[in-house]
């Protein structure tokens, strides 16, 4: 099997604070190939967001420390100089943000913001430019494009917005697109207009797309494969219907318990997973999951808090437990049979 | 925009009356005499009533008070020192000269001072401001805060006393600070003031620089100059179009005050220096207890900060289209 056309590997992100060496990504690998859509989901902190800017080597390098592989089609991006990645960056690369507002400039006009990264890669003309922007504004469904590309962003709506936001991102037609909750400032209603809006998009021009997020009804409805991490490492990794179907590690149970949705029974309480996010810098021992792990009895006295699991099997639907497979299908049968987690 | 000038010129008509008002009521409440002052160490009772007359201080101070103001507008009549036309500002108490003229005689001294300390330490300190925020923790950070704290703490008749004294009196390097029209020799006048500039720059320099910088650093982790970053800007371009840009706005309100303020009197560095500016001419008007020069003085620099604030209220509008002047 030949490289994914991002191929993430052993990745590892620190940051050196004051208070110590802040381990944000530890040891992630991940791949996704072109016209499919990566699912990332974990909880705040487990290091979605700093993977995403490592990809596109938006850290400030003299904070975080990278290592590892990161193969954007075969080039390696760590180490790569500036002026390399400032190229990627927009033209092969683009990212889209969780809030539109922050995320443009206030003080330029729309039209201008997505013609100035059309300007950059492809050295139009102003005028080039400024069509080529009414004609992304008109792509991504907003109405009256030829108007509007002279609005600033606070004459737009939240929606509309972000929508702005994917066309500069796709406006130099990207290979890969990384959305980091682009979902989560938006009302419900507008959060499955941008959510279909990507998915229409990414058939038109068969990029791959890394969908960051901590909404499970959003992977499963917009993902092909879902990787869940925990404490910048991976816990599980598998297709949408292999993780969220037959869940195997016991942090995507408590995500899925802990998930409002529709047709649920009114009578089983919500469950959150017990506990608060770990310490990047002191990461518990062995499974970092272990602490707030329901399980840790049933794997052999003292094994989760000892060992660290690997993520197995290497391909295809892998999970990073302890747990025999055994054991887990009859954890996740008798979750089940509670109603706690819906298949 | 028409509207906001309106509405903004009459709100300041009304802030500066007020202002005059206060200044004028104050006066009288400090128990020095202008009358006693003008008659002379000697001075009989029926003199000193004379004196009282003379200076007008013998009406009830509202009358004295509507009579100074309505001469703004509609000029005013003095008995022995005729008519006196609009805008009316009275006469000196102290050498009878008008007030309205002395003022436009001293205003350029204070504005030629203002604007060339204002070039200087604009441009300086943004400039480091800059140049500390982009190298934010390094060395060069260092250096320019730990200087800028320096500078902020000196003060100007120390400085300036001592660059009097070697630069000026012991080894000759500048020439004595006096000022020369610029109309009549621009040359002239830009070395009269040259050394005014630096030193009354030092300390606004640090202010700016340090300024400049937080907001700066601020702006750097702004949301958007992310995503200028993420479409694949040049650090420069990322710099210069967007984190300074939202950088202006403070310096802008800023400046628009310190320039208000300094037109207004920058009183120490004239008094340093020895430059006949407003600044001077309204200290002196205190110890002499010259009303009429006092009035003056305080609207002048009442009416530059108001004129001031109102310039940078219309600018935040070019400046963040988000700003609806209404």
């Amino acid at each position: 099997m030949s490289t994914p056309f991002l191929s993430v590997q052993d990745l590892t992100v620190d940051f050196h604070t004051e208070d110590g060496v802040v381990h944000a990504v530890d040891g992630l690998s991940l791949g996704v190939e072109k016209g499919t859509t990566l699912g990332v989901v974990g909880e705040s902190g487990s290091g979605k967001s700093v993977t995403a800017l490592a990809v596109l080597g938006l850290h400030n390098p003299e904070t975080a420390k990278l290592s590892g592989e990161i193969l954007l089609d075969g080039r390696e991006l760590i180490g790569a100089p500036r002026s390399v990645m400032e190229r990627i960056r927009g033209a092969k690369a683009a990212m889209i943000f969780q809030d539109p507002l922050t995320s443009l400039s206030p003080y330029h006009t729309i039209g201008k913001q997505i013609g100035e990264v059309f300007r950059r890669h492809t050295g139009a003309s102003r005028a080039a430019a400024r069509d080529r922007a009414v004609e992304m504004l008109t792509r991504v469904g907003i109405p009256q494009p030829k108007l509007r590309v002279d609005d600033y962003p606070h004459q737009f709506s939240g929606g509309m917005r972000q929508r702005a936001m994917i066309a500069m991102a796709l406006v130099c037609d990207p290979d890969l697109l990384i959305a980091d909750e682009p979902t989560t400032a938006l009302d419900v209603t507008v959060q499955a207009q941008i959510l279909d809006l990507l998915r229409d998009l990414q058939e038109q021009t068969g990029t791959a797309i890394i969908l960051i997020t901590h909404d499970l009804g959003v992977v499963a409805n917009t993902a092909h494969e879902v990787l869940v991490m925990y404490a910048g490492r991976a816990v599980e990794r598998g297709t949408v219907r292999e993780v969220l179907g037959e869940p195997h590690h016991p942090y995507t149970w408590g995500l899925l318990a802990s998930m409002p949705r529709l047709g649920a029974p009114v009578d089983v309480p919500l469950r959150p997973v017990r506990g608060a996010p770990p310490s990047l810098i002191n990461v518990p021992s062995g499974c970092p999951f272990h602490p707030r792990c329901d399980y840790p009895a049933l794997a052999g006295p003292g094994l989760c808090r000892a060992e660290r699991p690997e993520l197995s099997p290497h391909r295809g639907h892998g999970d990073a437990c302890h747990l025999t497979l055994a054991r887990k299908q009859e954890i996740v049968g008798t979750l089940v049979q509670k109603r706690e987690i819906v298949r | 925009m028409l509207r906001f000038l309106t509405r903004r010129t009459l709100g300041a008509v009304i802030t500066l009356v007020i202002i005059s008002a206060v200044t004028f009521f104050l006066f009288f409440a400090v128990p020095a005499d202008p009358a006693r002052l003008a008659c002379g160490k000697v001075c009989p009772p029926e003199l000193l009533a004379q004196a009282r007359h003379n200076l007008g201080l013998d009406q009830p101070l509202f009358a004295q008070f509507t009579a100074w103001l309505a001469g703004i507008f509609a000029g005013r009549d003095y008995g022995g020192l005729g008519h006196c036309p609009a805008p009316c500002l009275g006469y000196s108490f102290v050498n009878q000269a008008p007030v309205f003229e002395t003022i436009l005689d001293r205003l350029p001294v204070t504005v030629s001072l203002t604007i060339g300390a204002a070039v200087v330490f604009l441009t300086f300190g943004v400039a480091t401001g800059i140049v500390a925020a982009l190298n934010q923790g390094r060395p060069l950070d260092k250096i320019v805060s730990v200087s800028s704290l320096i500078g902020f703490s000196l003060q100007i008749y120390f400085v300036g006393t001592l660059a009097l004294y070697f630069l000026v009196y012991q080894n000759q390097i500048l020439a004595r600070p006096q000022y020369r029209p610029f109309t009549e020799d621009p040359l002239a006048w830009a070395a009269g003031l040259v050394l005014p500039w630096v030193v009354l720059s030092i300390i606004f320099t640090a202010n700016y620089t340090r300024m400049t910088r937080s907001t700066m650093v601020e702006q750097l982790g702004e949301d958007y100059v992310r995503t200028a970053r993420a479409k694949g800007m040049t650090g420069r371009s990322v710099t210069l179009r967007f984190a300074l840009r939202g950088t202006l706005t403070t310096v802008v309100t800023i400046f628009g005050v310190d320039l208000g303020a300094l037109i207004g009197g920058a009183i120490i560095t004239e008094t340093t220096f020895g430059l006949q500016g407003l600044g001077r001419l309204s200290i002196n008007a205190v110890t002499d207890s010259d009303l009429p020069v006092l009035m003056a003085t305080v609207l002048v620099a009442a009416g530059a900060i108001i004129v001031f604030n109102i310039i940078v209220d219309a600018l935040y509008a070019f400046i963040d289209p988000r700003v609806r002047l209404s």
